[in-house]
């Protein structure tokens, strides 16, 4: 390879990636747009709605609103449009939406969010709606090109076809006539018609990440850009008291240095030097009361907590005389501790204020509120704020907070270059937004025939909303008590109340949120509550989901497909959970044995009703990343306090799972059709934790009621 | 100054001696296809081929590599047909895709000293961290490739 100039690479980095020109892509027919870089699309590009161009070789270039970060998104909304459109799939193409113009456009691609598993659950109808109308423009457009009623012709693979008389367009030859057209009253598709929905189809965004050209934020280079690297308050809510610029000021490549409420930035010639100087750079802090607490405390006072009242959630019937009566009652306390996302891309933001205004570049799932916060923060209007959202080096909800974004633009204020702020792994790590903290209290009445007659709950949980500065006035997080507010299980009578807790950390959603941390308190309470009844875990959970046909048969199929009766070798157990979260239905078997003191998952057997399936292959790529998400977390995953600060700051103290630890998967589909359209970048996730616990319960006879699993040294019983 | 040899072309640079290769490579020559995951060598993200052995380019100081053959993911191949690239593209392996380069040439450096890798292996040379789970794609394109490779001969 030749030795590149910057301004080659930018040109070169656009077009290596062949058929997918993510994020460089400049939509024809708008010309107000700024373009930074990357190829112009040619002026005979047509555009049938803001969702589609097609251009006269019959490229078909597709705006995709969700961020792809590994999900699919860049595959899979595509296939729901190009369904509709009748395209020939190899014709098609992918692109991030432009939220510029969204924002200028009155929000013409609608939900820009990237979360809550809802890229297909949201966005289909839309999505098909406008797909279907770019078809009509196009058969329209041939029916008047030959003087012909629209009834006599039709669309496939491309081609607009008139039976009769035997001819047929390219969409590329009549696109041009079909843009200046309207039509009204378009009718999207009977799912017994779909041709492109349900099929495996690879995922376009596969070849560019193969050979380095994929560009995510941290990739983007610009003339004459900057670096910049942070060191951030050690302890969470600190602030900056005074620091010695002089003293790093002669270091190599150093150029200023930027001043934050909670830390200061160090911009250089490149990234190495910037944080190297910030980590030289002398600071002093002023760290209150939070610099005194820790884990241990944190976790004492969440269970103090628990032994309050809280707030009412869900109230059927009278709990207390029913518990009164009961012949036997159990009663279990189950904490959780905060969690990283740790993407593997740490989270980073181009930013460049030009005399016209301000443009990003980065990989972010809500561009609109980072587009917002950048207008604010510069004092440039909105529509003056240009952003590129290149791909997401995993984002796991982190990915939406628009921290990172701020303090680029506030660095952007200073220089007068292009800058890329990158945040080394341990600022990622230890700067917060983390997964809730949590502790669940439940209770179990039985009488004498072992029936549930009384069932309680109380949950003490840091709340994200919050933090956020949401209204949360009533007591009550509705994100803190997913899973537990509205748990599919008959008990009655029943409480369902809530306290909400937070410390001085930062908490943040974290891949399936509430579901993440109550799943796993819930479904292991279940399984307290069938040895109680001395019922079989699986048996119990049917005999008390009589009225959810949907439930029972997810938990019949994975009986079955698990080998659930079947004899496994002495040391070595299986568990069961059940969840449903963003519309999905999810439930798993975990095989698992213990060896030197730890947990071995060999198997996770998953039985999943998300109603319909876009892409299987990408649908079951989703529901195992999320497997593995979650086994990282019940294995390992843990944020530790001393002193205030986070102990864990890299993949040394924070460990993940690696290759040679990962189970066989096993994901079976029962599809109950219909309009259900569930999400999939969440629900493999929260039966984790507790199909391993519970299994390893029959292991060792006794319970685990905190994670992570590693905490414990394990023994067979 | 220093010279050093990137997918067989070399280059003269005013870098720092301490200068981690990673950030030779990504500031100075613009291959951004080699990632920044932890700075420690502990995820691979990072992972390059030095005279074909896979190492974490993160970890090693510019000063290190300067007698050295280096090459990076841009340096597989010109158009994607490295048998393992293909075979990333065949079981659609990549997820977010961070990590992939590291993965790549972690398996390319596997498969170059060993054709026919067992599970036990792959286990043992493949500690390349993905937080997307691709793990079982990434596991069965190697063996896809040691199968064709063993087909061959």
């Amino acid at each position: 390879m030749e030795k590149l100039s910057r301004r080659h690479f930018l040109k070169s980095s656009a077009t290596v990636a062949g058929g997918m020109m993510i994020s460089f892509h400049i939509p024809a027919q708008d010309p107000s747009q700024e373009t930074m870089i990357g190829p112009v699309a040619p002026m005979t590009t047509s555009e049938l709605n803001a969702w589609l161009t097609i251009d006269p070789d019959n490229t078909i270039t597709i705006r995709v609103a969700q961020s792809e970060m590994g999900q699919g998104v860049l595959t899979a909304l595509p296939m729901i449009i190009a369904d509709e459109l009748e395209a020939d799939w190899r014709d098609v193409r992918a692109e991030h939406a432009d939220v510029n113009r969204s924002i200028r456009q009155a929000g013409v691609y609608k939900r820009m969010l990237t979360g809550g598993s809802g890229a297909v659950r949201i966005s289909r109808p839309y999505l098909q709606q406008a797909g279907a109308e770019a078809r009509e423009k196009l058969i329209k457009a041939a029916a008047e090109t030959w003087g012909v009623s629209r009834q006599e012709c039709h669309a496939d693979y491309g081609k607009v076809h008139h039976k009769a008389t035997r001819r047929s367009v390219t969409y590329g030859e009549v696109a041009g006539l079909a843009a200046q057209l309207s039509v009204a009253n378009v009718k999207i598709k009977s799912p017994e018609d779909f041709s492109l929905i349900g099929l495996p189809k690879p995922r376009l965004d596969t070849p560019e990440k193969v050979d380095g050209s994929a560009i995510f934020g941290m990739d983007v280079r610009l003339d004459n850009m900057a670096y910049a690297a942070v060191q951030h308050c050690p302890v969470l809510g600190g602030r900056v008291r005074s620091f010695r610029f002089n003293a790093i000021r002669n270091m190599p490549g150093v150029i200023l240095a930027v001043r934050f409420d909670n830390g200061i930035a160090v911009v250089a010639e490149t990234w190495w030097q910037a944080n190297k100087a910030a980590k030289a750079l002398p600071i002093q802090w002023t760290i209150g009361d939070e610099g005194k607490t820790h884990s241990e405390t944190f976790r004492n006072e969440y269970l103090a907590a628990l032994g309050t009242q809280g707030t009412s959630v869900l109230k059927q019937g009278e709990t207390l005389p029913a518990l009164e009566v009961s012949e036997k009652i159990i009663e279990s306390d189950y904490l959780v501790p905060y969690l990283a996302h740790a993407s593997m891309e740490p989270l980073n933001c181009t930013a460049h204020r030009t005399d016209e205004g301000l443009s990003l570049w980065l990989g972010t799932q809500d561009p609109e509120s980072a587009l917002n916060a950048a207008s604010k923060l510069a004092g440039v209007a909105p529509e003056k704020v240009q952003l590129t959202n290149c791909l997401l080096g995993g984002g796991f909800g982190r990915r939406a907070h628009t921290d990172i974004v701020e303090e680029a633009v506030q660095i952007a204020m200073e220089i007068d270059r292009p800058v890329q702020l990158i945040w080394s792994r341990e600022e990622d790590m230890r700067s917060g937004r983390y997964r809730p903290m949590a502790a669940m209290r439940f209770k179990a009445g039985f009488d004498l025939e072992k029936q549930v007659v009384a069932y309680t709950n109380h949950s003490v949980t840091h709340s994200i909303l919050r933090d956020l500065g949401a209204p949360v006035d009533n007591g009550i997080d509705p994100t803190s008590v997913e899973g537990l507010s509205n748990m599919p299980y008959e008990f009655s009578p029943k409480s369902i109340t809530h306290t909400i807790k937070n410390t001085h950390l930062s908490s943040y959603w974290w891949r399936s949120v509430g579901s993440s941390q109550n799943a796993f308190a819930m479904e292991c309470f279940i399984d307290e509550m069938a040895e109680a009844a001395t019922t079989d875990p699986i048996l119990f959970r049917k005999q008390y989901l009589a009225n959810r046909p949907d439930l029972l048969e997810v938990l019949e199929e994975l009986r079955q497909k698990s080998d659930w009766n079947k004899r496994l070798p002495p040391g070595t157990a299986r568990g069961v959970a059940l969840h449903e979260c963003f519309g999905t239905i999810a439930a798993q078997v975990a095989e698992v044995s213990v060896n030197n003191g730890k947990a071995d998952v060999h198997r996770i057997v998953s039985v999943v009703n998300c109603g319909n399936l876009v892409n299987p292959a990408i649908a079951e790529a989703q529901i195992e990343s999320g497997i593995i998400y979650g086994l990282s977390a019940a294995l390992y995953g843990k944020i530790t306090i001393e002193k205030g600060r986070v102990l864990e700051d890299n993949f040394d103290t924070y460990h993940v799972i690696q290759q040679s630890e990962v189970p066989i998967m096993e994901t079976h589909w029962l599809l109950s059709g219909g309009d259900k359209w569930g999400g999939l970048g969440e629900p493999g996730l929260p039966c984790v934790a507790p199909a391993i616990v519970n299994a390893l319960h029959k292991i060792t006879k006794r319970r685990i009621r905190s994670l992570p699993i590693s905490d414990y040294y394990l023994q067979r019983a | 100054m220093v010279r050093i040899k990137v997918n067989g072309e070399f280059h003269e640079l005013e870098v720092e001696l301490d200068t981690p290769l990673l950030w030779v490579l990504r500031d100075h020559l613009n291959l951004t296809g080699t990632k920044y995951g932890c700075g420690i060598a502990q995820c691979g993200a990072c992972t390059v081929h030095l005279n074909g052995t896979p190492s974490r380019s993160c970890s090693i100081p510019v000063s290190g590599v300067l007698q050295v053959d280096i090459v990076t993911i841009e340096g597989l191949s010109s158009d994607k047909s490295h048998p393992v690239q293909k075979a990333w593209i065949k079981e659609d392996v990549p997820q977010c895709g961070y990590c992939q380069s590291g993965q790549i040439m972690a398996a390319v450096a596997l498969l170059e000293k060993n054709q026919n890798p067992s599970d036990s292996d792959i286990d043992n040379a493949m500690t390349n961290i993905c937080r997307c789970g691709t793990y079982t794609r990434i596991r069965k394109a190697i063996h896809s490739v040691a199968n064709v490779s063993g087909s061959k001969t």
